[in-house]
């Protein structure tokens, strides 16, 4: 899809760029501006970076997809390849496709492989930069002296871009500010004279007001828009800069976020502050979420509002901690004791996590539930860009109500929604309620009474059904009948929906949807499913034993539907459109 | 504190309690009912809060708002409840397995962090609810259908625990005399920070007599700290209590005024709120959008 840069075309429209070096380099800043400029001047961008989970160092990516028009995946293969050192070189050139460019650190990649069609253009990373910046700088700045140097060759908005650097390091100090300029001033100039300057396409995202940002970015700003200013948390990768920018950003709301020894206490922290009358959210990564389970089936059983965020990564048990996968929607919807029916909600990209955010805080309120987010570690972590939200249609206030407790302050009334009375509500008749995980009757006294442990559960079933009820149809892509509809959750989106694209171009009736609410599934996607010939559900997990993954497993236990078949990838890596499309091609040929 | 209508223990009286007779509980609840009409707390913000056993079935048998969490949690539960609602009096209550066992990493994080809220420990040293167990309290050598040879491991000293752990009012009391108790139970509640009162309370059906040797009806001794030698601010005058041989010294152990978590996390929002007075809520974050452009 993206152009040969080297071609007569006088513009580019995509382009992939891999940074490849160590995690303490800095590249992940560089993709970083990339990113906030693609999205401020009407670009469109997806980022995808790999992290090392060791300490400090060790090998790391940042790939940036820029595009004029929609960017749905952060790219199968790169057209430019940044290679910072001998390693990054070696390992990321098969990730280049045919007639890419590769700029390399000449002071460090000495060994150069010539056999593919590959223009290999080296540019002396380290001493260019020492040699701009002078004094003790050693090599630090390298990373925006090859921004520079793309924006150069890319012909970027050089004003812009700047100014984003000046805002991100003018923080610190008139220091490094001066030297950041001083390395991109160099890394622009530089002459990399055999190559044509590759000029882009002016954007076509013409919205006012896109910004950019990460998905954990946008997920802690839709709980604070949802009205949550309370919560509690565990330090977990990739959950952790959820509750880092909670901590700083809640006080400002006048609410707070706190640090637990545990994850079983910050799940506990958020319940107390839910039962005193805030709305309040814990989260954490596969393991965390499983420590807490307990927790959540007492929220479901004492019908208590939360919001619960889970940012899946590989597993099981400690896993692959900076890997993505998605293999925890079960753990999600069934994952405590007993039955303990409880929300499930998934962002498809970056600008979902806001308003499933938002989402969560209002169903957990309305419906006095636990309701679980599901985000991975590709939508946490990748830069994408989209219309800033709308905050005068997209906002809830927070409410602490401690009016009088109605005159029948029943706290688990059988015939509608709980609606607790938190403390400090005084009772008009003198008697105050006892919220509780054992089984009760509608006054909250403990029961084991048979009858009302089967109404209780039904009670606490009704809450879902009434949300299945009104949840709205899909969003539905291409066709709605035909030879194949693909069904995706979670940060598979643009993939999925890049595959059909391609196969609609090659004459296939393709559709497909995305779930957004996993549990409870809106009504009538049994209907939905017929009208195809096969259902196809990509997944980032294993097939198991019977050959299915979580969602397929879900939908063939709700639908019945025999044609719905499983696409698992279980690397810890996103899928690539080529492997949807080739997963595709193998279940259409067959017929 | 606040003064209303001083509270009858009529209107404090919730379901009669399904302690066994002649429980020590029923001693800690009547006397939790006199320390509270004595102080005045007003009926609607009291919150009594709970785990999971015996003890912890507490706030059923009391009229006012409450919550029955799970097994050991009842501490950072409370915690949430004390750090979002400053208006509310906060009181934790629980056994020795649900504070020193399953939930013996909570007591020290939540004494640390200094969090405002009274905490009432009815320690019988057996597993009462689950039908006699050891417990983290059992002394070595009792037998339970656990240890059916008597129990091997040793121990743990409350006390000493509770003053390593930095809690900043710690208080040893006996459910059979009420006196003391209802003067201990005053004191943590007026306490600001975090209050605990390690309350021996006898199980009558798994293990009776326990307690005898604190109890002088029972040819026991109820020997008092001497608060008039002792200094309450410091750690190593109250681990030295702690390592009195059993029954040991009732009484305050150590008492200092420190900042709560409460403070401290109220300090940071009212900085936070005094950055930008003029902002909505609203406002704030499209502020924060604009640095994303």
């Amino acid at each position: 899809m993206s152009q040969a840069p080297a071609s007569a075309s006088p513009e580019l429209r995509n382009a992939v760029i891999r940074l490849a070096g160590h995690s303490q380099d800095g590249i992940q800043s560089v993709g970083g501006f990339l990113a906030q400029l693609a999205g401020s001047t009407a670009q469109d961008v997806m980022t995808y970076m790999t992290i090392p989970s060791t300490i400090s160092g060790g090998p790391s990516i940042f790939q940036v997809h820029l595009g004029s028009g929609e960017v749905l995946h952060p790219g199968d293969e790169a057209d430019t390849l940044v290679a910072f050192y001998q390693d990054s070189y070696e390992n990321h050139l098969s990730s280049l496709r045919e007639g890419g460019i590769c700029f390399y650190d000449s002071d460090q990649v000495t060994d150069l492989r010539e056999e593919r069609n590959i223009r290999h253009i080296g540019v002396p990373f380290t001493s260019a930069t020492i040699e701009a910046i002078g004094g003790s700088a050693k090599d630090r700045g390298k990373n925006i002296f090859v921004l520079g140097m793309l924006c150069a060759v890319y012909k970027l908005d050089r004003e812009k871009l700047t100014e984003i650097i000046s805002r991100k390091f003018g923080r610190k100090s008139e220091d490094v500010l001066r030297n950041a300029m001083l390395a991109f001033d160099a890394g622009y100039s530089y002459p990399v004279h055999d190559i044509h300057h590759m000029p882009f396409a002016p954007g076509e995202n013409a919205e006012a007001n896109r910004i950019s940002a990460d998905g954990n970015t946008m997920l802690t700003l839709g709980l604070i828009a949802g009205g949550c200013r309370y919560g509690a948390g565990y330090p977990i990768t990739p959950w952790s800069s959820i509750m880092e920018q909670l901590r700083s950003e809640l006080p400002k709301y006048g609410g707070m976020f706190i640090q637990c020894e545990d994850e079983l206490a910050a799940v506990a922290l958020a319940i107390g502050a839910s039962y005193a009358g805030h709305l309040a959210v814990t989260g954490s990564s596969g393991p965390g979420l499983s420590l807490k389970s307990e927790a959540i089936g007492y929220a479901t059983m004492a019908e208590l509002p939360l919001v619960v965020v889970n940012i899946q990564r590989g597993g099981p048990s400690t896993g692959m901690p900076t890997s993505v996968e998605q293999s925890d929607l079960m753990q999600a919807i069934y994952g405590s004791h007993g039955d303990s029916p409880r929300v499930v909600l998934a962002p498809r990209d970056v600008e979902d996590c806001f308003y499933t955010a938002l989402r969560a805080c209002r169903i957990a309120r309305d419906y006095s539930t636990p309701v679980i987010i599901l985000s991975d570690q590709a939508i946490a972590t990748r830069i994408e860009a989209f219309p800033e939200p709308d905050l005068e249609e997209h906002w809830s206030e927070p409410m602490l109500d401690l009016s009088t407790c109605p005159a029948d302050c029943k706290p688990y009334p059988l015939d509608r929604i709980t609606r607790h009375a938190p403390p400090g509500c005084p009772s008009p008749d003198g008697k105050y309620p006892v919220v509780t995980g054992l089984e009760h009757d509608e006054w909250g006294h403990p029961s084991a009474n048979p009858e009302m442990h089967e109404k209780m559960s039904a009670k606490r079933r009704a809450k879902l059904i009434t949300l299945a009820n009104s949840l709205p149809a899909p969003d539905f892509f291409g066709d709605e009948q035909g030879d194949l509809l693909f069904v995706g959750w979670g940060s598979t989106y643009g993939p999925i929906k890049e595959a059909a694209e391609r196969l609609r171009k090659d004459g296939y009736k393709v559709g497909s949807i995305h779930l957004r609410n996993i549990h409870p599934l809106r009504n009538g996607l049994g209907t939905m499913f017929r009208r195809f010939k096969h259902v196809i559900v990509p997944e980032m997990n294993d097939p198991g034993i019977y050959g299915f993954g979580q969602l397929a497993t879900l939908l063939r236990s709700v639908t019945c539907n025999p044609n719905i078949r499983s696409l698992n990838k279980i690397q810890g890596l996103t899928f690539r459109v080529r492997e949807i499309y080739d997963g595709a091609i193998e279940v259409l040929d067959q017929n | 504190m606040a003064t209303t209508e001083k509270l009858t223990k009529k209107q404090l009286k919730a379901d009669h309690p399904t302690w066994c007779p002649a429980c020590g509980d029923f001693a800690v609840l009547a006397s939790f009912f006199n320390v509270v009409q004595k102080l005045g707390i007003p009926h609607e913000k009291i919150v009594c809060v709970a785990g999971i056993g015996c003890s912890s079935r507490f706030p059923y048998f009391v009229n006012a708002h409450g919550i029955h969490f799970i097994h050991g949690r009842a501490l950072p539960l409370a915690t949430g409840i004390s750090l979002s609602r400053p208006d509310l009096h906060v009181f934790v209550f629980g056994g020795d397995g649900d504070g020193y066992s399953i939930g013996g990493n909570h007591l020290t994080h939540a004494a640390r962090k200094n969090v405002n809220l009274s905490y009432v420990i009815m320690d019988n040293q057996v597993y009462g609810l689950t039908k006699n167990q050891t417990s983290p309290t059992t002394p070595v050598g009792r037998r339970s259908k656990t240890d059916p040879r008597g129990a091997i491991d040793r121990p743990i000293n409350p006390m000493a625990q509770l003053v390593a752990s930095g809690a900043t009012f710690i208080a040893r009391t006996h459910a059979a005399q009420v006196k003391h108790m209802n003067e201990m139970f005053e004191r943590a509640i007026l306490h600001p920070g975090f209050a605990v009162v390690e309350t021996l309370s006898e199980c009558t059906m798994f293990f009776p007599g326990a307690f005898d040797a604190g109890n002088p009806r029972k040819g026991g001794r109820f020997d008092l700290v001497d608060e008039s030698t002792q200094d309450l601010k410091s750690t190593a005058a109250a681990m030295a209590l702690a390592e009195e041989e059993f029954p040991g010294r009732f009484g305050v152990y150590f008492e200092d005024r420190k900042p709560t978590k409460n403070e401290l996390e109220l300090e940071w929002v009212e900085e936070a709120r005094a950055k930008a007075p003029d902002l909505s809520e609203k406002d704030l974050l499209r502020q924060r959008f604009a640095g994303m452009r």
